[in-house]
C-alpha cells in the first residue's frame, strides 16, 4: 500500500477518534479531499522542480504512534535553549509531554492545539483563525486533514511576553518510521510582542518525516520574532510550512537555521494585509553529505507602503544540494513598496549543487524592488592573508564562512540563540573557535 | 490565381488521384489550403523542389509534433492558434526571381516605402547586403557577388538545400533538434524559407548581413528557418529586422534560428522586432514563438542583441550552448511592451566547457496594460570549471496597470563557478521628469530621453544603422503611454 492510500484509510480511522460535530471537522474533510485530488507533489510541479520527495516517501510511515515514550529532561536538555527561562511546549512522538513542558494561561495562552480545537472557550478563536492563512496545496492540506496537536499561542492586546516560547518536537523511534504532522496556531493581538523558537529533533536513526504547518497572525502593531533551528539527524526529513498574515504596522521576522536533516523544505509565506508592514525573512544554511535544503519563500505585498527584507546565505559541501526559490508579488495597489531579496551561496565541492530562482512579479509602478543572487567561492586573497598570519587553513575557512553568514546572525534578537547558532556552526565546520568577534 | 482550393477539393483530389509520392498539389497555386497533415508537409517540400532527405526530415518532425502539446508555462495568456486554420505556404504574387530591384513588383516596393525601409535606402546604407524575404520566398538578393568572392555563402535556405546540401544536411537541426519544443517541431515540418549563411575558415565577413522578414498575406503563418555557420576563425555580424503591416486577425510566427560558431569563430546576431502588436484594445497582433539557439565551440563567441517592440505575444529565448572551452555567450535585450502586449523573453546560458563566460543584460519596459517577463536560465555543469556569469535584469514600469516579472533560474554544479545575478524594478523618477520639464523638454520627450538612457547599454551593442532605427522604435512604441 503506498503512502497516499495509507493516509486516506488512516484518515477514516482518525475521524472516528475525534469529535465530528465541530466546524473543524468540515475543514479537515475538505482538506483531505484536496489532498486526495492532488496527491504528493512531484518534480513536475514548478514549485517542486528541484526537490524530489521520492526517497523520503518510500518508507512505510506509521501515522499514529502506538505508545508513549518517556524522556528524561537531562537527556535532552541540550536541545533546549536552556540558559534562559522560557515557556516550553514539548511533544514526544506527536504527543504532548506535560512534564517537559511549561505552559501558561496567565494573561496569555500558551497551550495545546488539541485543547483549543475542542474546548468551547476557544471556539471563536478557532473559527476566526484556524486554517485561514494556510494555502490549499497538497502537503499543507494533508496536515490540515490530520490537524490535532501542536502549540496554540494567543497573546492578547498590549502584552509583551517576558520570555521566549520554545516549541520542540521529539521523535524517539519506537516505530520503524514515523510521520509527524504538528499544527501550530499563533495569534498575536494589537501592540503585543512575542518571541518563538521552534525545533524538530529526532533521537533515533529510524526515518522520521515531519510535515508541519504553522499559522501566525500578527495584528495591528504586533511584533513577532520566530526562530527555526533545524539541526536534525540524517534520518529525519522536514517539510515545514509557515504562513504569516500581518495587519498594519506589524513587524514579523522569521530566521531559519538549517544545518541538519536529510531533506528540509521550508515553505515560508508572508501576506501583508495592511499598510506600513515590515517583514523579514532570513536564513543560514550550512550542509554537507547528501543533505538537501530547499527554501521556498513568498512575500505578497497587498497594501501600499510596506517593506520586506529577505537575506538567505548558503554554504554547500560534499554532495549536498541547495534550493532557493524566492517570490515577491506586488499587487497593483501596493504602491511605495520596498522589497529586497538577496541570496548568496558558496559551493565547496564539485559534487554539491545549488539551484536558485529569485522571482519578482510586480504590478505596481511606484515601487523599489530588487533581488541579487550570487554563487561563488571563498576569497582566495582573504584566505592567503589569514594563512600568512599563521591561521590554519581550516580555521581560516571557518572564519570566512562565519563572516559570510554573519549578516543573518546580526539581526537575531536573543543573544542565547546567537551563541547557540555560533556553536552549531563551529561544530559543523569542525573547528573549535568561539567567533566572538 | 483563379483556381481556389478548398478542403473539399483536396479530399476529392485525394480520392481521385493516384498516390504519387505524397499527393499532388497544384504547384502553381499561391497559397495552400488551410490545415496541416502529412500531405501538406510533402507538398511544401515538393513545391520547394527539395531532395528526399529533406522531405523525410520534415516528416519526422511532423510526426513528433503531432504528439506534442503547446507549452503553457510561459507567463502569457492568449487565444491558442488553431493549427488547422492556417495556411502553411504562400508566395508573393509574381515569380520567378528578380535580378535587380527594378523588376520587383512595384506594389511590394510601395509597402516597403510605407514601412520606411525602402530597398533603395537600404542599399545605400554602407555595405548592407539584403536578402529580402517577403512572405516566405526570397525576392531580391544583393551584394551576392562581393560575398561570393570571399567564399561566403548567403542565400535563402531553400536555395542552399539545393546548392549546398552537404552543409545544410550536416548542420540543420544540430542546435535546435526537431523535437526540441512544440514550435520548433512545427517549424521543422513546415518551414517555408529563411536564410542560410556560411562563412568559410578564417574569413571576416566584410559587411553586415541582413534579412528583413515581413508577414504580408493575411492568414498566412510565417515559419522561417535561419542557419548561420561560422567556420573556424571567422566572423560575421548578422542583422534581422521585422516589421509587419496592420492586421486584424492574429498571425502566427514560429521561427527557428540556429547559429553554429566553430573554433575561434564569432557570430553577432542582432534583431529588431517590430511586428504588429495589435491595436490599443489588444485586438489583433502577431504571435511570436521563436526558438533561437547558438552553439559555441572552443574559443568561439556568440552574441545576441535584440530589441523587441512588437508582437501581441512574444515567447522567445535566444540561447547559447557554451560547449567549447573558453567560449563566450552574450545576451543584450530590450523588450518594450505597451497596451495589451505580452512578452515572455530571456535567455539560456548553458555552460559546458571550462572557462566559459556569459553576460546577460536585459531591460524590460512595460507601459499601458502590458505584461513583461524576463525568464532566464544559467546552468553550470559539473565539468565547467571557472565558469563565469553576470546577469542584470532591470525593469521599468510606466503606469500602474502593467506588470514586470522576473523568473531567473540559476543552477550551479561546479564549485569554481562565479555567478552574479541582480534585478531591479523601478519607475521613471518624478525628479528626472521635473528636471527635463524645467529645461523646456516636454514630458513625452523627457520619457523618451530617459528610456533611451535606461536602454543605452543594449542600444550600444547594436550596429550603427540599427541603433538609429531602434531608438526611433522605442519612441514610437511608447507614444501615448504618458500620464
Amino acid at each position: 500500500m503506498d503512502l497516499k492510500d495509507k493516509l486516506i484509510s488512516s484518515f477514516m480511522a482518525f475521524e472516528n477518534t475525534v469529535n465530528n460535530e465541530t466546524p473543524v471537522h468540515d475543514v479537515r474533510s475538505e482538506a483531505m479531499k484536496s489532498f486526495e485530488d492532488k496527491g504528493f507533489p512531484s518534480k513536475r510541479d514548478e514549485a517542486w522542480k528541484y526537490t524530489s520527495l521520492n526517497t523520503v516517501l518510500k518508507h512505510d510511515y506509521s501515522v499514529f504512534p502506538k505508545q508513549e515514550n518517556a524522556l528524561e529532561y537531562r537527556d535532552i536538555k541540550k536541545y533546549f535553549i536552556h540558559d534562559i527561562d522560557t515557556y516550553k511546549v514539548v511533544f514526544v512522538d506527536g504527543k504532548y509531554s506535560s512534564h517537559l513542558s511549561q505552559t501558561t494561561h496567565d494573561g496569555i495562552d500558551v497551550c495545546l492545539m488539541s485543547a483549543a480545537l475542542t474546548k468551547p472557550k476557544y471556539r471563536l478563536m478557532i473559527e476566526n483563525y484556524f486554517n485561514k492563512a494556510a494555502t490549499k496545496d497538497s502537503l499543507s492540506s494533508l496536515n490540515t486533514a490530520f490537524s490535532q496537536e501542536g502549540a496554540y499561542i494567543h497573546i492578547p492586546k498590549n502584552k509583551v511576553v517576558e520570555k521566549p516560547i520554545q516549541i520542540i518536537h521529539f521523535s524517539t523511534g519506537n516505530e520503524s518510521a514515523l510521520l509527524l504532522q504538528p499544527r501550530n496556531l499563533i495569534v498575536v493581538d494589537e501592540n503585543s510582542h512575542v518571541q518563538i523558537i521552534e525545533r524538530h529533533q529526532s533521537l533515533t536513526d529510524h526515518p522520521v518525516l515531519t510535515n508541519s504547518v504553522t499559522e501566525v497572525f500578527a495584528n495591528k502593531r504586533a511584533i513577532v520574532d520566530y526562530y527555526k533551528i533545524q539541526n536534525d539527524k540524517q534520518s529525519a526529513s522536514l517539510v515545514d510550512h509557515t504562513f504569516i498574515k500581518q495587519k498594519r504596522e506589524s513587524h514579523a521576522s522569521v530566521h531559519t537555521f538549517s544545518f541538519g536533516g536529510q531533506l528540509t523544505r521550508n515553505n515560508l509565506n508572508f501576506y501583508q494585509e495592511g499598510e506600513r508592514i515590515d517583514s523579514t525573512l532570513k536564513g543560514v544554511t550550512i550542509i554537507g553529505d547528501k543533505q538537501h535544503v530547499d527554501h521556498n519563500t513568498l512575500v505578497h505585498h497587498i497594501e501600499p507602503n510596506c517593506e520586506s527584507h529577505q537575506d538567505y546565505k548558503g554554504i554547500f559541501a560534499d554532495k549536498s544540494t541547495g534550493v532557493f526559490n524566492g517570490k515577491v508579488v506586488v499587487d497593483k495597489i501596493a504602491q511605495k513598496t520596498n522589497a529586497f531579496q538577496a541570496n548568496n551561496n558558496i559551493l565547496l565541492s564539485d559534487k554539491a549543487s545549488i539551484n536558485t530562482k529569485p522571482q519578482l512579479e510586480i504590478f505596481a509602478d511606484d515601487v523599489k524592488c530588487s533581488h541579487g543572487c550570487t554563487i561563488g567561492q571563498l576569497d582566495e586573497s582573504a584566505m592567503f592573508y589569514m594563512r600568512s598570519r599563521g591561521i590554519p587553513e581550516k580555521e581560516a575557512k571557518a572564519l570566512l564562512m562565519f563572516a559570510f553568514s554573519n549578516n543573518v546572525l546580526d539581526s537575531v534578537k536573543i543573544p542565547e540563540i546567537k551563541q547557540r547558532i555560533t556553536k552549531i556552526i563551529a561544530n559543523k565546520l569542525g573547528v573549535n573557535i568561539g567567533f566572538n568577534l | 490565381m483563379s483556381n481556389k482550393y478548398t478542403e473539399d477539393d483536396l479530399r476529392e483530389e485525394l480520392k481521385t488521384k493516384e498516390y504519387e509520392y505524397g499527393f499532388y498539389t497544384d504547384i502553381e497555386s499561391e497559397t495552400f489550403p488551410n490545415g496541416l497533415n502529412e500531405d501538406i508537409v510533402r507538398a511544401i517540400s515538393k513545391k520547394k523542389e527539395e531532395p528526399q532527405w529533406m522531405t523525410d526530415w520534415r516528416l519526422e518532425a511532423f510526426k513528433v509534433w503531432k504528439d506534442m502539446t503547446e507549452p503553457e508555462w510561459a507567463n502569457v495568456h492568449y487565444q491558442k492558434p488553431d493549427f488547422q486554420a492556417i495556411s502553411y505556404y504562400s508566395a508573393p504574387n509574381s515569380k520567378p526571381k528578380y535580378d535587380s530591384i527594378d523588376e520587383v513588383d512595384p506594389e511590394l516596393l510601395a509597402t516597403f516605402e510605407k514601412l520606411g525601409i525602402s530597398l533603395d535606402e537600404q542599399k545605400k546604407l554602407a555595405g548592407v547586403a539584403m536578402d529580402v524575404v517577403v512572405d516566405s520566398v526570397s525576392v531580391a538578393t544583393t551584394f551576392k557577388k562581393t560575398l561570393a568572392e570571399k567564399g561566403i555563402i548567403f542565400m535563402s535556405i531553400s536555395e542552399a538545400i539545393k546548392e549546398h546540401p552537404e552543409l545544410v544536411k550536416k548542420y540543420i537541426g544540430t542546435v535546435v533538434p526537431q523535437k526540441d519544443n512544440f514550435y520548433a517541431a512545427l517549424n521543422s515540418a513546415v518551414f517555408s524559407d529563411g536564410s542560410f549563411c556560411y562563412i568559410p575558415k578564417g574569413v571576416r565577413c566584410p559587411m553586415e548581413l541582413s534579412t528583413y522578414f515581413r508577414i504580408n498575406q493575411a492568414g498566412t503563418g510565417q515559419f522561417e528557418r535561419t542557419l548561420v555557420i561560422a567556420d573556424e576563425g571567422s566572423y560575421v555580424s548578422y542583422l534581422e529586422g521585422c516589421t509587419a503591416p496592420s492586421r486584424d486577425e492574429n498571425q502566427l510566427h514560429a521561427a527557428v534560428v540556429e547559429l553554429i560558431a566553430l573554433d575561434d569563430a564569432e557570430i553577432k546576431y542582432s534583431t529588431v522586432q517590430n511586428w504588429y502588436p495589435g491595436n490599443a484594445e489588444g485586438k489583433g497582433g502577431v504571435y511570436n514563438f521563436v526558438t533561437k539557439r547558438g552553439l559555441c565551440e572552443t574559443n568561439a563567441k556568440i552574441s545576441w542583441t535584440q530589441v523587441e517592440t512588437g508582437s501581441a505575444v512574444t515567447w522567445k529565448y535566444p540561447s547559447c550552448i557554451l560547449k567549447g572551452d573558453n567560449s563566450v555567450g552574450e545576451f543584450y535585450s530590450i523588450a518594450v511592451t505597451n497596451n495589451y502586449q505580452q512578452a515572455d523573453t530571456g535567455t539560456k546560458m548553458i555552460h559546458l566547457g571550462k572557462n566559459t563566460k556569459s553576460t546577460i543584460i536585459s531591460k524590460g519596459i512595460s507601459a499601458g496594460k502590458s505584461q513583461n517577463s524576463y525568464r532566464g536560465l544559467v546552468q553550470i555543469s559539473s565539468r565547467a570549471d571557472n565558469a563565469r556569469n553576470f546577469s542584470q535584469c532591470d525593469s521599468l514600469l510606466m503606469g500602474n496597470e502593467c506588470g514586470a516579472h522576473t523568473f531567473p533560474y540559476i543552477e550551479a554544479k561546479n564549485k569554481s563557478a562565479q555567478i552574479e545575478h541582480e534585478a531591479t524594478t523601478s519607475k521613471i523618477g518624478e525628479d528626472q521628469i521635473f528636471y527635463c520639464n524645467q529645461r523646456g523638454i516636454d514630458t513625452e520627450k523627457a520619457i523618451a530621453l530617459i528610456v533611451n538612457g535606461f536602454s543605452k547599454e543594449v542600444l550600444n551593442k547594436l550596429p550603427m544603422e540599427f541603433a538609429v532605427e531602434a531608438q526611433k522604435l522605442l519612441e514610437i512604441s511608447l507614444e501615448g503611454s504618458v500620464g
